[in-house]
């Protein structure tokens, strides 16, 4: 399979971007100072949360597309073992990857938010907070075993099952405010409790937009990333030695058959 | 899947243990001296033990299943055993099931043993057998489950060792934190509804055991 990107005039493609992602990028570069101006000086502050609410226009978009790019890696993992496509392994590898980044990102900002609001930066009693953390941890693992050194197949088999199963956990931490209501401090979901109106409903949603522009951004550029790794990985070392071969004769020239010839007498 | 080939594998796992000594004269002792260091590193004061006993005793079982993991892996690493298995006329899922049977059997040895060492050296009274002998039961159907096939995704990698724990203690810590409420609920110490935390260890029980019934024969012929 070739793809797009990869056609460049001497087939070493020098760069992961085409069109399409710079208008992407372009769009990210733009939105970002457009939701801090939003976040920090248009919308007003909360009356419960008063300036805490501001990390919300991020903490929450991260969160969903945390949950978003491990659904890919799921769907990705069950694409895989149906399919044995190498496109679905690549969109799950990069899908987790950004998931991992994300989560990570939902884990801090949570954290900073629940300093001034809940008079603490961590809570252990939080079943959304610990099965957070554990899920980000999951991923980790994902990723770790993902360099571990096998053949393409088998390591993207093993990850495929260890991404499913990883996923399974996704649903117990985004329902479990509603599973356990009396072990958590986290409140309900703000949209669907229709505590936000305004500047501020509409703040929350460019923060969602702007993370989903970045989602997708990182998404392709990572896919192609991954794509050509795997490309590279599937040359092997015989193209390097043809290279090295072929830069050795534009050094001394090629070797003649009759000097060939000599040698082997 | 044919339960008697089930057996027949749990079987065979458990006399190589037996013959081997190893769960016996190497991890049981281990078990001891993980009880023995909480004491020394929580300064030997009972009241805290007393607390911290549920937590610390789910600590203890996630560390020996680690070892009893590697161990039933490597049973099968020495000798070409798993190919070996994989000739015989053996659905993968029977096979699954009786790696998981055996570690089950060993695991929750272990834990008795831990029990009442902890019962005596902790000076924790229980207040729910039941709720005990439930949860633990289900937990460990759990770390069985997982960690047969988590063991078999590590297997034949040279990293095994510490490949295993980053990808299993993950998927391990909501059984942890389930066994430790009911435990915590049953020894009185903690003020939570055990048996409510018993549904979330019987839903684990049961997508373990699916999920690995269904996995393992995709990986157990790469491994």
């Amino acid at each position: 399979m070739k793809i797009k990107f990869m056609e460049a005039k001497d087939t070493q493609p020098s760069a992961t971007s085409s069109r399409s992602t710079r208008l992407l990028g372009f769009c990210l570069a733009l939105g970002i100072p457009v939701l801090v101006l939003f976040a920090f000086v248009f919308s007003p502050k909360d009356d419960t949360m008063d300036d805490a609410v501001r990390l919300l226009y991020i903490h929450v978009p991260v969160a969903i597309f945390s949950y978003i790019a491990f659904g890919i890696t799921a769907m990705g993992s069950i694409m895989y073992l149906w399919k044995q496509s190498r496109w679905w392994d690549t969109t799950a590898h990069a899908s987790a990857e950004i998931g991992v980044i994300f989560c990570g990102l939902t884990l801090v900002t949570g954290s900073i938010w629940g300093r001034p609001t809940w008079n603490t930066w961590w809570e252990w009693g939080d079943v959304r907070l610990v099965t957070t953390l554990v899920m980000f941890l999951m991923f980790i693992g994902y990723l770790a075993l993902r360099q571990v050194p096998a053949s393409p197949h088998v390591r993207a088999k093993r990850a495929a099952i260890v991404g499913i199963i990883g996923t399974i956990n996704i649903p117990i931490v985004n329902r479990s405010v509603e599973w356990w209501e009396n072990s958590t401090l986290h409140q309900q979901s703000s949209l669907t409790d229709g505590n936000l109106e305004d500047l501020t409903l509409f703040t929350w949603f460019l923060g969602t937009l702007i993370m989903g522009i970045a989602y997708v951004w990182l998404m392709i550029h990572r896919f192609r990333v991954g794509w050509l790794s795997s490309e590279h990985e599937a040359l092997g070392y015989g193209a390097a030695i043809e290279e090295r071969k072929a830069e050795a004769d534009s050094l001394t020239g090629p070797k003649t058959e009759t000097s060939q010839e000599g040698e082997s007498q | 899947m044919e339960f008697r080939d089930a057996w027949s594998i749990a079987c065979k796992d458990l006399r190589i243990e037996l013959r081997s000594r190893i769960l016996t004269n190497q991890i049981a002792p281990y078990t001891l001296l993980i009880v023995v260091l909480f004491g020394f590193a929580l300064d030997a004061d009972t009241q805290t033990l007393r607390d911290t006993g549920p937590g610390l005793f789910w600590v203890a079982v996630l560390l020996i299943a680690l070892l009893a993991i590697q161990r039933a892996v490597k049973i099968e690493d020495d000798d070409a055993a798993r190919e070996r298995m994989l000739l015989t006329p053996v659905h993968s899922s029977s096979v699954f099931f009786g790696k998981a049977i055996a570690l089950f059997i060993q695991l929750f040895a272990l834990e008795v043993l831990l029990f009442f060492v902890m019962l005596a050296l902790f000076d924790l009274s229980v207040e729910d057998p039941l709720l005990i002998c439930l949860s633990a039961i289900l937990a460990t159907i759990g770390v069985a489950s997982s960690g047969t096939l988590y063991g078999v995704i590590a297997a034949g990698v040279g990293v095994r060792e510490t490949l295993l724990p980053i990808l299993l203690l993950p998927v391990l810590a909501p059984i942890a934190i389930g066994a430790t409420r009911t435990f915590g609920d049953a020894f009185g110490r903690v003020d939570a509804d055990g048996w409510a935390w018993l549904g979330l260890l019987s839903v684990f029980a049961v997508v373990y055991t699916v999920l690995g019934m269904l996995a393992y024969g995709q990986l157990v012929e790469d491994a």
